[in-house]
């Protein structure tokens, strides 16, 4: 593995995001959007049935978890569409890149947004609702953690999806997040769901965050079983999704579609 | 060091039922320019990308400075580079960021140096703050052979270098490339449909058609084996799917 080559992929990243205003604002303008919908609904709702014990926090804090996620699978799965758009995608690929290096600054870059986008949510919550994200105290590094490792697989999966079905399946870059955000209890409690739904919800890593995170709200405390399970289940998905995404990307080396991707 | 860079046996691609290269062989030394030629639809591309490990062949191997391309990819990349008229740099990019993020992918020393140095050499210095969008065509080919030399390379792969240049500058070019290529004794697999190109900058010509190599040689045993004056002749003859050397032979 190289550094440098991964400085370099980064690099790329940098000007393409500094360059462009829009590319900027797309960062950040779907979250500050959440927040003001999901901010403004809560203080609603508390207005005329207060006696919803907590929904205040939940949902502002479950939009500031959420975008966590959201954030750093755009990065791994828009960052490659980039260089597919640009038709560059042959020249890194011709170049001594190695995939895990291509993966690893993705990545980076999912976590450099995801940590840029709750800077300027959590202030932005603070100052619309004086709602103080700080109440989960240590709980958000492995909250912030495991949302983070989830977005990164899910872009992951995303990315070797659409090498394998091309530039049709593009869309689901931004589709497959919100597939999964009703089964992973963003906004209500795992109780809520049909049985059947909840044994699906219970083997996704980000329902244990979003659970724990109101459990903390609600003054009780994050069982570190739900956080090993979180952890647990989110390094066997990071796995097979490496796994999937090494077949996949091999596949389409033999096949041809790797570099159908470029036209 | 052995003369022998580039080592093609016996290779074949297929595609379901389509095959697009067949039991393709063909070597080039150090510091050799051969042109790889032949019609649309004649596997050339489909061997390029195989050469760059693009493409996984089917059969067949592949050795590029004595190590195989499906195991040692990343080294042979390092010590190789690729430009063609087809394949971009980002638009949204500024020519010398371009540059830059390319000079860290190849861990080029004195990065600055050679990017102002290559720049030069292809008379786009003035364009080194613009952004690569903005550029001619013939400005972002010549950005594309920069990019291409970053890395001093061993070996240099071109698609059709001249395609999108007008006469004046793709001359300039043309040049370029061949005193480059002598300077440093490089190894160029050059593919075009200009074969005054060709019978210009190429030691050696590999023609295919329909996936398999038709002919082979320096340009004077070619022209002479298919009884042509040109190269251009001999690209229609086989083309046209005209089997002169037999007829000849007959």
């Amino acid at each position: 593995m190289s550094i440098a080559r991964i400085k370099g992929l980064l690099l790329r990243y940098y000007y393409c995001y500094s360059r462009s205003t829009f590319r900027i604002l797309d960062i950040v303008f779907w979250p500050v959007m959440d927040l003001l919908v999901w901010g403004f609904l809560t203080m609603y709702m508390l207005k005329v049935n207060g006696s919803v014990p907590g929904v205040f926090t939940f949902l502002i804090g479950s939009v500031i978890m959420w975008n966590v996620l959201y954030r750093a699978q755009q990065a791994v799965s828009v960052s490659f569409l980039e260089d597919v758009w640009s038709r560059n995608f042959i020249n890194i690929f011709v170049a001594p890149v190695r995939t895990f290096e291509f993966v690893a600054a993705t990545c980076i870059s999912g976590l450099l947004q995801s940590v840029c986008v709750s800077l300027i949510m959590i202030p932005l919550a603070y100052w619309f609702y004086q709602y103080n994200f700080g109440m989960l105290g240590y709980c958000m590094i492995p909250f912030f953690i495991n949302l983070l490792l989830m977005g990164w697989t899910i872009g992951l999966v995303t990315t070797a999806v659409i090498i394998r079905w091309g530039h049709q399946a593009e869309a689901l870059a931004w589709a497959i997040p919100f597939l999964i955000q009703p089964i992973c209890c963003v906004f209500y409690p795992v109780d809520v769901l049909p049985a059947w739904l909840r044994a699906i919800s219970l083997c996704v890593p980000a329902t244990y965050v979003f659970e724990g995170m109101r459990t903390v709200l609600k003054g009780g405390s994050f069982a570190a079983k739900d956080l090993a399970m979180s952890v647990v289940l989110n390094i066997i998905y990071a796995l097979l999704a490496a796994l999937l995404f090494e077949y996949l990307f091999n596949e389409a080396r033999k096949n041809g579609k790797l570099t159908k991707m470029n036209t | 060091m052995s003369d022998l860079v580039l080592e093609v046996k016996n290779l074949r691609k297929e595609y379901g039922t389509k095959v697009a290269v067949e039991d393709v062989s063909f070597v080039a030394n150090r510091g050799e320019v051969v042109g790889l030629l032949g019609p649309n639809g004649a596997g050339k591309t489909t061997a390029i990308q195989i050469l760059l490990g693009l493409v996984t062949p089917t059969s067949g191997t592949v050795d590029i400075f004595g190590m195989a391309i499906q195991k040692e990819r990343v080294k042979i990349l390092q010590r190789c580079n690729f430009s063609s008229a087809y394949i971009w740099l980002p638009d949204n990019l500024k020519v010398r960021e371009n540059l830059n993020v390319f000079a860290s992918l190849y861990q080029v020393k004195n990065a600055k140096k050679k990017i102002d140095e290559l720049l030069q050499m292809f008379e786009i210095s003035h364009l080194a703050n613009s952004l690569t969008g903005k550029l001619s065509s013939g400005e972002s080919t010549r950005l594309n052979l920069c990019k291409s030399l970053l890395n001093d390379p061993e070996m240099l792969m071109l698609d059709e270098p001249t395609a999108s240049l007008d006469p004046d500058i793709a001359d300039k070019v043309r040049k370029l490339i061949v005193k480059i290529q002598k300077e440093k004794n490089m190894t160029v697999l050059y593919t075009s449909h200009n074969m005054k190109d060709v019978q210009e900058m190429c030691n050696r010509v590999v023609f295919m058609q329909l996936g398999k190599v038709r002919a082979e040689g320096t340009p004077n045993q070619i022209l002479e084996q298919f009884n042509q004056k040109s190269l251009e002749d001999v690209f229609i003859s086989i083309a046209r799917g005209g089997d002169i050397v037999e007829k000849e032979e007959e």
